[in-house]
């Protein structure tokens, strides 16, 4: 096994990550990583994190071998990690929970998140209900109409959501809003980055806090099938799901590494999430990573059939991952993560996540391309619930 | 000597502080440009930040974002930017320009051929917002083999390290943001900025401009005593936003740059200036 320690102490992956921000929030910054680095080995802290994983979380989340896809598919065996069944109904939580616990050491009363789809918001708004804190989510104003049901979730939780007008009023524009929101009072804040992206420490933070994911998936693989799995797959829009299950594997070279973007329309088509895919390198949000721009440096807009893939960038550590080889980046359709959507919700009794649905979708046409004593793992990163009128809309019905 | 050295210079000869006004560059169209930094030059200003519009720009307030927004309707790239600079400086030889803007564009363009074609244009100083010192060594290398200065923000949080790191790399002039926040933000202390301006001084060897915040004439007198520049944004931004259309805005902003000028001017400094040479 090789050792794999990145980031540097500047927060590079190779050319990408970094601390690309404006002077105004260096010092928070430096705040955070200090505080970050302390905690992260205090064994205080993690005997809290352990706990509260347990018990409020409900982890560790199962593996379940998914018989039926398996016997659909025709190839290799399928397998799906659960994280669908963590309090809130996704991945997100067990960074929320990681990040919350660092803002009460720092002690910072107010959080602020920034959300697409609004599972982070959710997360967030969930965490700051549970340790009494204040909490303000930030909301493109398109993504407040498509997920009324998420927003009145966060509502009941006691959070502030702030609809945002500017630019493509998206997940992006949310983010940009909550960085103002956080320079302007640093003092008493404490910004819950939703994904592995932004400015160092919160791609390594974010991962940190996910790969629990992939933690429990090495001991937990053996037990259930004496060895680990060929191939772990994971859906990638900022990717913190894909980290998650992806950073503990990396050392283990014969397990391949695969992230599966949102193809939207279909790349050809310009209508797609799909940044390491279709992508070039630049600088956004406070880090450098494959961005999906035009010929001048400007950010384009996005589409995806699920709003939490529906982002411009990605991870810095993806990008790192992609040029080094060590994970392989594809992409599947809107229609074809619709198709492994149902698949799934008729053979399993399992309604997915739109965006898990895609790492499902790449899954079944791999696994026809495997010998039946090959193993897939797939990161079942959230639960379908929320897409229930999205869902519902394409297959022309009104709930 | 750059233009923007020679420009610090003389003011210092005079006991004078610049006035840099920015604008974001196409908005509310590209043909106002040139003629707004002519209002500029006539209602006083020493030296013309150009803003680059950029598609998410984090460290600007609403005001601003709005301006970019506008820019970018009309297709502004930084290319476009450069352009009107180099349209303008046919016309005036003598007043500094400063691009303002955000990593992503510079980087897409390629640090050589934007550095090549800015020179080319006219072009005397670069400042990146997104690019703290420890992200932009390459950058400013490549500008300084050019003759063309960096610029740097500097903020109440920097850390004396940080300001002598910025010190090290910094050419033309340092910017002091005065405020927490982000551009267009609330109205300044302007003893608090007396005590970092003087901080600031002690590590860093080129004039000192202090902006974000500086809304009126009564502001920029004091802020003129303390600083060697002063900075006006959204105050100008706003009065292009609230004008019917860029020619409608060209005499407003001549006469608002007028009222900065003169409370800057209404006396002699009072404080001491710093040497305002560049290496």
């Amino acid at each position: 096994m090789k050792i794999y320690d990145l980031p540097d102490a500047r927060g590079h992956f190779g050319p990408y990550g970094g601390t690309f921000v404006a002077e105004t929030l260096i010092a928070a910054l430096d705040e955070l990583r200090l505080n970050y680095l302390r905690l992260k080995d205090d064994p205080k802290f993690k005997e809290e994190l352990a706990y509260e994983l347990a018990h409020y979380v409900g982890r560790p989340s199962p593996i379940y071998f998914a018989r039926r896809m398996t016997e659909l598919a025709g190839g290799a065996q399928i397998f799906l990690k659960r994280e669908d069944l963590n309090h809130t109904g996704a991945h997100k939580v067990n960074n929320t929970v990681g990040q919350a616990m660092v803002a009460r050491h720092m002690g910072k009363p107010r959080i602020i998140a920034e959300t697409g789809a609004g599972q982070h918001g959710v997360a967030s708004a969930t965490v700051a209900a549970r340790y009494g804190m204040e909490c303000v989510v930030y909301m493109g104003s398109e993504d407040v109409k498509r997920q009324a049901q998420n927003v009145y979730r966060m509502k009941l939780l006691g959070a502030t959501v702030v609809p945002v007008e500017s630019g493509s009023k998206t997940l992006k524009d949310a983010l940009n809003e909550a960085m103002r929101d956080w320079v302007t009072n640093v003092q008493n804040t404490f910004y819950i980055i939703g994904t592995v992206a932004g400015p160092h420490p919160y791609p390594m933070m974010v991962r940190d806090f996910n790969s629990i994911v992939g933690k429990e998936c090495l001991t937990q693989m053996p037990e259930m099938c004496g060895r680990q799995p060929d191939a772990v797959l994971a859906c990638v829009g900022g990717g913190s799901n894909a980290m998650g299950i992806f950073h503990p594997y990396i050392p283990y070279e014969e397990v391949r590494l695969i992230g599966v973007e949102a193809g939207g329309e279909g790349i050809a088509t310009g209508k797609h999430s799909a940044s390491l895919s279709a992508g070039t390198p630049g600088v956004l949000h406070g880090n450098r990573t494959y961005l999906l721009q035009d010929e001048n440096g400007q950010i384009i807009e996005t589409h995806s059939v699920s709003a939490g893939l529906d982002y411009p960038g990605v991870g810095p550590e993806h990008a790192w991952l992609k040029d080094s080889g060590r994970a392989e980046y594809v992409n599947v359709t809107d229609d074809e993560a619709l198709q492994a959507f149902h698949d799934l919700c008729r053979h399993e009794g399992i309604i997915p996540a739109l965006e898990s649905s895609h790492a499902l979708a790449y899954a079944m046409k791999l696994a026809k391309e495997m010998r039946p004593d090959q193993i897939i793992l797939v990161n079942l990163s959230g639960r379908g619930d929320k897409d229930m009128a999205t869902v519902a809309e394409r297959m022309g019905m009104t709930l | 000597m750059s233009r923007i050295a020679r420009t610090f210079e003389q003011l210092a000869a005079q006991g004078r502080s610049a006035l840099i006004p920015f604008f974001t560059a196409g908005d509310p169209d590209p043909e106002s440009a040139v003629p707004f930094m002519r209002a500029m030059v006539k209602g006083g200003a020493d030296i013309i930040e150009l803003g680059v519009p950029f598609s998410d720009p984090i460290a600007d307030g609403p005001v601003i974002q709005r301006s970019s927004e506008r820019a970018l309707k009309h297709g502004v790239s930084l290319r476009r930017v450069i352009e009107m600079a180099r349209t303008y400086r046919k016309e005036d030889q003598k007043t500094p320009l400063v691009l303002m803007g955000y990593a992503n564009p510079i980087e897409q363009m390629g640090f050589e051929h934007f550095a090549d074609t800015a020179k080319e244009a006219g072009v005397d100083g670069v400042l990146v917002v997104d690019y703290p010192p420890e992200e932009c060594e390459r950058l400013v290398e490549v500008l300084r083999s050019r003759d063309i200065d960096t610029i740097f923000l500097l903020s109440p949080t920097s850390t004396n390290e940080r300001v002598e790191a910025v010190g090290k790399l910094a050419s033309g002039y340092v910017y002091y943001v005065s405020l927490r926040g982000v551009t267009g933000a609330a109205n300044i202390d302007t003893q608090d900025v007396a005590q970092h301006v003087e901080r600031i001084r002690q590590h860093v060897s080129v004039p000192v401009g202090v902006g974000f915040g500086i809304r009126d004439g009564e502001t920029a007198h004091v802020i003129s005593k303390i600083a060697d520049a002063v900075v006006i944004g959204s105050r100008i931004v706003l009065t292009i936003e609230e004008s019917a259309n860029g020619e409608a805005a060209v005499p407003r902003i001549e006469v608002l740059l007028r009222e900065f000028r003169e409370a800057m001017d209404r006396s002699q400094k009072t404080v001491s200036l710093g040497s305002g040479k560049t290496t």
